[in-house]
């Protein structure tokens, strides 16, 4: 696994190294060469994994107050907000943190995307990213089921009526989901179990997620190959731990704010009202981190089609490191990608936007034209922009544009700005 | 690459339009300034006594509060009323207990371990007394309605006559801030409904701000605590930061002066 | 070794991983099927509905297998409206003669068929039901004619049995 073979000094620690090298993989955990240029954006993988755990954790401790029954779900929540010790803290910090979750997940998305990271030989990585990003949706979601609120129950709803858009089999497959005929108690009893499940199939795709990227090693803001160890890496510890934790707190304080300070703004009212399976709410809204997905979901009129481009959204990423053709990994270098890039950006936002609004009138249009953009970005701009667009030159190390052997001014400007 | 930054600036232009037409249909709510806003904000104390004697005096006799019980009446955070008052307070209820030794229910007077006592034993029980409409419970009332505090103080005192051309059912109020404006519950606060013991003028701004502030507790009992633990928590969070970016800066000099 | 031991090899491995393989299956399926409706789920019996109060132009909803169903008393207007609908303009065609027994007596399931949300009465550009989720318009026979719910609301069994009682499932 590293580079060097490492030997414990001690002679109990050779003994038991030689059985199971764990001080093996500890020694490659903290020696492994990390690009120094890493900036800020790099630092929510960490993130992430403070996430999980915290998720984990959390959860773990609610469960040991919750009642998975449709009668008493709803209750079971308010005692736990009433009458557990710290059970309000640690349920909205369960709450907030899925939030805080996704929008971690997004940055480190966002931040593949700019910097090209699923590209050659990064793919496995990025592909067991979505997979995990798509479990996360299926976990949060079911999470999100457990209060038995009115968004709960109708959330449940509407999405597990999505498989009711696959002919001949839907229905079937539907009340098989349900175990009834609507959403009901055998729907909440499976969705806890699941919700209780998913975070450690998430667990063992994280293992798998660092193990594929400590194989070729971190991409960096300049995209180019590093030769490891350099002048251009440094060892993790103690300095990429150093500033993960100096981000990670950071990232903390605004956890911590929307915990103590505003628990509930990122949650819908109407899950305050208990399921009724006889009234929907006026307005079904998902979480948040769902909309743009939602608003893809809504802006196709057929049902079928819908929900096949729903999922074609998410699942169209997979596909991402070949529908990119260009060999370039970092934006800083493609300036046309960058633009696009960052029009997409703004596509998703505004797909997230008309997502929380009424389908209809304006709303609708903009989301059709949205939805459409969303998919010529990846089908169409992508694949031809390899070909067309023309390139800034590429560095030969990360260490030579700051030592000003670096042929194009305005790259190590904007390499400078990146560190 | 100019065409890139027209279309950019033209969906941002689209959205605030969007957003625009969608505000003008909200209308504003009454703003209160509350005492348990802010990264400091607390309960007013005798204004949650004077909330709780509008609840049992006014509210109860239609809206449940199922989630409290009168211990909660005395505890940290509340109206902190004393256990004998919360204890006198809960006697005035009776509750079903049972079985006794001969298998027979029987009724007790509450005590303060008891859940608040239910104005009707069902929604069906609670639909059937007042026109098909169940008055919701009160329990988590403030948090399962958007506008919160500001939406529960606005529509208690936001009847009035319905505009001219707008016709209302027999059996339905008028109300400005009520999502629809339709409303089953009759006005339910009137000048002095109450008679408060600390001689506080019970006007109706004064009791519909009295009564939003204990719903607001009951349906956040521990809001107190949270404020105070948030501010230790982030000013915590703040000094280690600062602790670890110092020494982040020190670790990563030695890497800067390599270069 | 002679091609006849090598024909033979192999089917027994062929015959191996078919026998495992219907192994698999019979433990596998028990897994699958325990979520399917159980039968105390499937045994809920049918509800009946006293529909006597009920007056011209009302309707109510009553609760079957966890589902809304509306109980709708059409007006002769209404009735008259449902009549008149050319088939070519629905998108999931059929005659209200096909979807009520008694004109005046509407009854389906209320949920809207595009992703079971619970639709509003008397709201739409039909005079019909209307979905908050996703804005799926219904007539006054509870036929699809707007948005993107695919079929008409779904007529469950039902029979009167008296003039005041209507029996659902």
């Amino acid at each position: 696994m590293s580079d060097h073979e490492y030997v414990p000094k001690s002679k109990f620690g050779k003994w038991f190294n030689d059985r199971l090298p764990l001080l093996s993989l500890a020694s490659h955990l903290t020696d492994y060469p990390t690009p120094k240029n890493l900036n800020y954006w790099w630092t929510f993988g960490g993130i992430l994994t403070f996430c999980l755990i915290t998720q984990i954790v959390t959860g773990l401790t609610l469960a040991m107050h919750y009642i998975a029954h449709a009668d008493l779900a709803f209750e079971s929540v308010e005692h736990i907000m009433r009458d557990v010790n710290y059970g309000w803290l640690i349920r909205y910090i369960h709450a907030n943190g899925a939030s805080m979750f996704f929008l971690a997940v997004y940055i480190h998305i966002f931040r593949s995307l700019f910097y090209g990271s699923y590209k050659s030989p990064r793919e496995i990585i990025w592909i067991i990213g979505i997979m995990i990003y798509l479990l996360m949706m299926a976990a949060a979601f079911m999470g999100y089921v457990l209060p038995w609120g009115q968004m709960s129950f109708w959330g449940a709803t509407v999405i597990t009526n999505l498989f009711s858009a696959i002919p001949l089999v839907g229905v079937g497959i539907v009340e098989w989901l349900w175990g009834g005929y609507s959403v009901d108690n055998p729907t909440l009893t499976r969705f806890f179990t699941l919700h209780y499940l998913i975070p450690f199939l998430i667990l063992g795709l994280v293992v798998l997620h660092i193990w594929a990227l400590h194989v070729p090693g971190n991409n960096n803001p300049i995209g180019i190959d590093v030769k490891k160890p350099s002048k251009d890496t440094v060892p993790f510890h103690p300095y990429i731990v150093i500033k993960d934790a100096f981000a990670l707190l950071m990232f903390m304080i605004v956890f911590a704010f929307f915990v103590f300070y505003s628990p509930n703004i990122l949650g819908h009212a109407d899950n305050y009202i208990e399921a009724n399976p006889m009234v929907t709410p006026a307005h079904i809204v998902p979480e948040w981190y769902l909309l743009p997905f939602y608003a893809i979901l809504r802006s196709v009129p057929d049902k079928l089609m819908g929900v096949v481009a729903m999922l074609s959204a998410i699942l169209i990423l997979a596909a991402l490191p070949w529908l990119d053709t260009s060999k370039i990994r970092s934006a800083v270098f493609r300036p046309l990608y960058k633009q696009f890039y960052w029009i997409l950006v703004v596509d998703v936002l505004i797909l997230g936007y008309v997502g929380a609004m009424p389908a209809e009138g304006l709303y609708l249009l903009v989301a059709r034209v949205a939805t459409a953009y969303y998919f010529i970005h990846f089908l169409i701009i992508l694949p031809i922009l390899g070909f067309k667009e023309k390139t800034i030159p590429l560095p030969l190390t990360i260490t030579e544009p700051v030592l000003g052997g670096f042929p194009d001014p305005i790259a190590v400007k904007k390499n400078e700005s990146l560190n | 690459m100019k065409n890139i930054f027209q279309i950019i600036y033209i969906t941002i232009l689209l959205l605030v339009g969007t957003y625009q037409v969608n505000a003008e249909e909200k209308i504003d709510l009454l703003k209160v300034d509350w005492s348990f806003k802010g990264l400091f904000g607390k309960f007013d104390r005798s204004s949650l006594q004077r909330g709780y004697q509008v609840y049992s005096e006014v509210c109860s006799g239609c809206h449940s509060m199922k989630y409290l019980s009168y211990r909660n009446l005395s505890e940290k955070g509340g109206p902190e009323f004393s256990v004998a008052e919360a204890t006198a307070i809960a006697a005035n209820y009776e509750v079903t207990d049972g079985p006794n030794s001969d298998g027979e229910m029987f009724l007790r007077p509450a005590k303060p371990s008891d859940k608040f006592v239910k104005p009707y034993d069902n929604i069906k029980a609670a639909q059937a007394a007042n026109g098909g409409a169940y008055p919701p419970d009160m329990s988590v009332l403030i948090k399962a309605r958007s506008g919160g505090a500001n939406y529960i103080y606005s529509v208690l005192l936001g009847y009035e006559d319905p505009p001219i051309g707008v016709t209302i059912d027999d059996g339905v109020y008028y109300n400005k801030y009520m999502y629809g404006n339709n409303i089953k519950m009759s006005k339910p606060l009137i000048e002095d409904a109450v008679e408060y013991s600390d001689g506080t003028k019970a006007t109706e701004e004064q009791m519909a701000k009295d009564v939003t502030t204990f719903l607001m507790w009951a349906a956040e009992p521990h809001l107190e605590a949270r404020h105070k633990m948030g501010f230790k928590a982030i000013l915590y969070l703040i000094i280690l930061t600062i602790l670890v970016y110092f020494s982040m800066k020190k670790i990563w000099s030695r890497v800067e002066s390599e270069v | 070794m002679s091609e006849k031991k090598i024909e033979r090899r192999e089917f027994l491995f062929t015959a191996s991983y078919a026998v495992g393989a219907v192994g698999v299956g019979a433990v596998v399926w028990p897994l699958v099927d325990q979520m399917n409706p159980d039968a105390s789920v499937k045994a809920l019996a049918s509800t009946e509905v006293d529909v006597s109060t009920l007056e011209p132009g009302k309707a109510i909803t009553v609760l079957w297998r966890g589902k809304p169903v509306f109980i709708k008393r059409r007006t002769t207007e209404e009735i008259a409206e449902a009549r008149s609908v050319k088939m070519e303009d629905l998108k999931d065609p059929q005659k209200d003669e096909d979807r009520v027994k008694d004109p005046e007596w509407l009854v389906m399931v209320g949920v809207c068929t595009h992703l079971g949300c619970v639709p509003l009465n008397d709201k739409g550009d039909y005079n019909g039901w209307f979905c908050p989720c996703h804005g799926s318009h219904y007539d006054t026979s509870g036929r699809i004619r707007k948005g993107p719910a695919p079929t008409n609301m779904e007529v469950p069994k039902y029979e009167f049995v008296n003039s005041n009682t209507i029996k659902i499932g």
